[in-house]
């Protein structure tokens, strides 16, 4: 087994969904079929990584493949020393798992649109765009240096606004796309700056190289403020891809674009993408950083699952759930479980893309209702879909067996041996909290699409199970969804092969007095862990995992069956009537439906403030800037003026008499050019006579 | 004066004054007839230079061909019915200035050079030596000119045929 | 009055050659130039000759001679072609009507 080739089937893997961009929209007004290539595009970019991930996870789990090249050589530059800008690709274990989740994820939403976007006016173009999608996140998954990853992170937002507004005749879809967009620039605006306070100070935009300078003492601008300040702005760009507090406006309205996308882009991969850049960063992390880090995760983790509550958009339900549990993972990694947040970024791409789908199908079968208001009772109607949904709504829940039982409890007991070793738990109890509300909103979604009576019996007796080409995908993802594809033990994901070979929470470089406590070896931590002198660092935090573990799974049990069972309570059995605890606590509803006023707060003061600034400056411009731009303008035209008189009279006076001689001298030699050859000969012949005359002694 | 100084005399006067009257005669017809006493003159001149060959080549060759030709191409290109055989002149002043004074230079200066002369024994006939030559060192050209007169022919009757 | 010597032939020759070029120049009809031009020819010729014989180089030019006149043959037989064409096209062949190159 040689593992050479596997960077250049990468190379395939990130070029031919590019090309079949190109393809398919060149081909798409001429030729109808035109779509199929960028499926065969997509069918072979999924072989191919899984021929590439299973290789690198299976034979060389413990090798990292880097190919690079120098970009650009700018030598020796003052003040900044040798600058080299290198491109190049890295493939690790990390980034063997997502090419694996985005190419399936990927391929799957390609057949399930077949079917989903028929009949579009635009089907070819929609495909495209698929097409550099994929191209792009699969860049952002296999650059090597932080540079590529911004032009690929910008190339993801581009893709993303293209689909959201993908049917841009409708208001809303613009909005929400130039939304999207706009907001996502907040985030990258500060990802830049952290990118350039990196370059300014290192040299290199390499992780690599990256982390081997802080390792060797070398800090920016030689403080750990700094370094953490460096780390935040970095997240910053995490914040506003994945949506987290307090730039996640966006994404709820993202739901706008087509459901495909929303599963593919939208809960999958794209706004994973955010908890990529935490992961990959994660060794340059400062403990304060980290603690930025899981806080922003928690409030994001919190907020949309307290918003999910009330919401009646399947769709809507679904995307602020996607922030919850994007928050979740941020959290974990700012707590320091890396393993199981990347962990849970893998299984949660499978059900949440799956809910998605099955949410699109659902809304297919409805004719574009997406008010879980006026459905209920399609679970006769829809088998498949209702089943596949019953398991990823499961998962999310983490109900044992499923994979979000794995990863989720890990996470659970890794924020509760946080709570252990710093004596900080207000992220357990907010993690916990979030795992019981989550479960309910699944669940209130689940019954009522699902169970009980139709509410909208004309679009019911029309609705009908989906077509091959939208169920296999759900089926697949439901499979995906259970525990056995990631270890053997349902209950404990520590022994799986996952956890125990392939992800590997990386050694942090920064110095060891700004780490985590539980991050320093072990003759610094006396102070820090008062009742754990006697053992390492890998294992302090090991051990406390390990204590953590069971009690966090029995109270995740026990808050999950509580959430399920208050939604079959409200729901299902009409135990407890909701319009009635609604009156209650009228105040707190409003605000969950009106989604904590973010919108609204936003407008008036970011937006109305920066047109207020606008028309200020406005002023500024049109009385200020533009008197002095005037006063120079008369001042210019007086000049001009007096130029012009000098240009009219002088310059034009010598130019004229340049041409009027230039014109007799034509006019004189006109009279040579008759266009009768003898003249032409009686012209040669006298011009060798005067030559003769010149040189022949006579 | 030896009889051939005075056929030199002769043959060059021939020559030059009917080649006056070419280059003068108003009537196209007079010119062509002119032109066939020059050729006449130059062939003898040829002869007095021992080049007994190429004189009679010139007489065949110019007398009997080239002039006929050009007769024909009067013929054919003048309405001889209604307009009088005659061609105009013109820049005859501007003419007659620049071309006697490139014709005085040249005189002058193959006056005026010293020229080696070496002249040669002359030979009984040149017809041999001619004929070897023209097999032997020179059979090349020889065969090329026969491609030559054919192309020549070839084209000049694609030229001037009626489409 | 010197004997007849290579001088006598070139001066004939450089006569006869002024007069074929104020030929050329000067008549109206094309034909006229065709036999400007043979005069031009025939001078030249009277050169190879005649340095043929005064020069010591043997046959050469002589032979150089009879090329010129088979090529002179050949330049008639065209030159005259093409006189026909423009006789036909412009309904003249009078030089001076024809000054399509000023156009």
């Amino acid at each position: 087994m040689n593992g050479s080739n596997l960077i250049t089937l990468s190379l395939f893997i990130l070029f031919a969904p590019l090309v079949g961009f190109w393809f398919t929209l060149i081909l798409g007004k001429k030729v109808e079929k035109s779509y199929l290539i960028e499926i065969v595009i997509s069918t072979l970019v999924l072989l191919t990584t899984i021929y590439v991930t299973f290789t690198k996870l299976f034979y060389f789990p413990d090798t990292k493949f880097v190919s690079e090249f120098t970009w650009i050589n700018l030598g020796e530059m003052p003040l900044l020393g040798k600058v080299t800008v290198e491109l190049g690709m890295m493939i690790d274990n990390i980034t063997a798992l997502m090419l694996f989740v985005v190419a399936l994820i990927s391929s799957l939403v390609h057949y399930y649109s077949i079917e989903y976007m028929k009949g579009d006016k635009r089907y070819n173009r929609y495909f495209a765009f698929l097409g550099i999608f994929t191209f792009s996140m699969m860049g952002i998954v296999l650059t090597h240096n932080i540079l590529m990853m911004y032009i690929f992170w910008e190339l993801v937002g581009l893709s993303s606004y293209l689909l959201i507004g993908f049917w841009f005749e409708k208001d809303s879809a613009s909005d929400a796309s130039k939304k999207a967009f706009l907001v996502n620039r907040i985030g990258d605006l500060g990802m830049f700056a952290g990118i350039l306070l990196i370059f300014v100070n290192y040299h290199t935009f390499t992780f690599d190289k990256i982390f081997m300078a802080i390792g060797n003492g070398v800090l920016p601008f030689n403080s750990e403020f700094w370094l953490t300040i460096v780390g935040i702005l970095l997240f910053c760009g995490a914040i506003g891809k994945s949506a987290q507090f307090p730039l996640h406006v966006w994404l709820p309205d993202a739901m706008e674009g087509p459901t495909p996308v929303s599963a593919l882009i939208h809960a999958a991969t794209m706004v994973a993408a955010g908890v990529y850049l935490v992961a990959r960063i994660f060794p340059m992390m400062t403990g304060d950083a980290l603690l930025f880090v899981a806080v922003i995760g928690a409030l994001s983790a919190f907020i949309p699952a307290t918003i999910a509550l009330t919401q009646t958009d399947i769709k809507k339900v679904l995307a602020y759930s996607t922030i919850s549990q994007l928050g979740y993972m941020i959290m974990a990694l700012g707590v320091g479980s890396f393993a199981f947040g990347f962990f849970h970024l893998v299984t949660h791409a499978f059900f949440k893309a799956g809910l998605f789908l099955g949410a699109g199908s659902v809304i297919h079968a409805m004719h574009h209702e997406q008010d879980i208001m006026k459905m209920g009772g399609l679970r006769k109607k829809l088998p498949v879909t209702y089943y596949t949904f019953l398991i990823f709504c499961l998962a999310i829940s983490g109900v044992p067996l499923t994979s979000g039982f794995l990863t989720k409890d890990g996470i659970l007991a890794g924020t509760f041996a946080f709570g252990l070793l710093t004596g900080n738990s207000i992220f357990a109890i907010t993690g916990f909290f979030v795992a019981m509300l989550t479960a309910f909103y699944m669940f209130r979604i689940l019954i009522l699409t699902f169970h009980g009576k139709p509410q909208d019996e004309h679009k019911y007796e029309h609705a009908h199970e989906s077509p091959f080409l939208m169920i296999a995908p759900l089926v697949l993802l439901a499979i995906l969804s259970i525990f056995i594809f990631y270890t053997a033990n349902p209950f404990n994901a520590d022994s799986g092969w996952v956890l125990s070979n392939w992800i590997k929470t990386p050694a942090s470089v920064v110095p060891e007095h700004a780490r985590y406590s539980f991050m320093v070896p072990e003759k610094m931590q006396e102070a820090a862990v008062k009742t754990t002198e006697h053992i390492t660092h890998s294992e302090v935090y090991t051990e406390a995992l390990h204590h953590a573990h069971i009690p966090a799974v029995l109270l995740s049990l026990v808050l999950a069956g509580l959430g399920i069972l208050l939604a079959f309570a409200f729901y299902q059995w009409k135990k407890i009537d909701v319009d009635a605890l609604t009156l209650k606590v009228k105040p707190l509803y409003t605000f969950s439906l009106n989604k904590w006023y973010f919108d609204e707060f936003y407008h008036k003061t970011f937006v109305s403030g920066l047109l207020g600034i606008s028309n200020i400056l406005a002023w500024f411009d049109n009385y200020v800037v533009d008197g002095i731009v005037n006063g120079a303008a008369s001042v210019t035209r007086m000049l001009s003026r007096f130029s012009g008189v000098f240009d009219n009279y002088v310059v034009d006076g010598a130019v004229n008499l340049t041409a009027t001689f230039s014109g007799l001298i034509g006019l004189a030699f006109r009279k040579l050019q008759t266009g009768k050859v003898q003249a032409y000969v009686v012209l040669v012949v006298f011009s060798l006579v005067l030559l003769l005359l010149f040189f022949v002694k006579i | 004066m030896n009889l051939a100084d005075f056929l030199f005399y002769v043959f060059a006067v021939i020559t030059l004054v009917s080649a006056f009257f070419v280059v003068t005669f108003k009537n196209i017809i007079y010119s062509a007839f002119s032109l066939l006493l020059t050729f006449l003159g130059v062939a003898g001149i040829y002869v007095l230079l021992g080049a007994d060959f190429i004189a009679i080549v010139q007489v065949i060759v110019y007398v009997g061909g080239i002039l006929i030709l050009i007769l024909f191409g009067v013929m054919l290109t003048n309405k001889i019915q209604n307009v009088p055989i005659k061609t105009e002149a013109s820049f005859i002043i501007p003419a007659s200035i620049t071309i006697g004074a490139f014709g005085g230079i040249l005189v002058s200066t193959f006056i005026n050079t010293r020229w080696k002369s070496m002249p040669a024994e002359l030979a009984n006939s040149t017809l041999t030596d001619v004929g070897h030559l023209l097999m032997n060192e020179y059979i090349l050209i020889f065969e090329l000119l026969g491609i030559l007169l054919l192309v020549a022919l070839v084209g000049a009757a694609s030229i001037a045929r009626k489409q | 009055m010197t004997s007849i010597g290579l001088q006598h032939y070139l001066v004939v020759s450089s006569i006869l050659f002024s007069l074929g070029l104020f030929g050329i120049v000067t008549r109206k009809n094309a034909v006229m130039v065709l036999m400007g031009i043979e005069l031009i020819l025939n001078s030249a010729n009277i050169n190879f000759v005649a340095f043929a014989r005064y020069g010591n180089f043997g046959f050469d030019g002589q032979l150089i001679a009879l090329f010129v006149v088979i090529l002179a043959a050949a330049e008639a037989a065209v030159a005259l072609a093409i006189v026909l064409n423009i006789y036909k096209n412009f309904s003249t062949v009078n030089v001076d009507e024809i000054d399509k190159l000023k156009e």
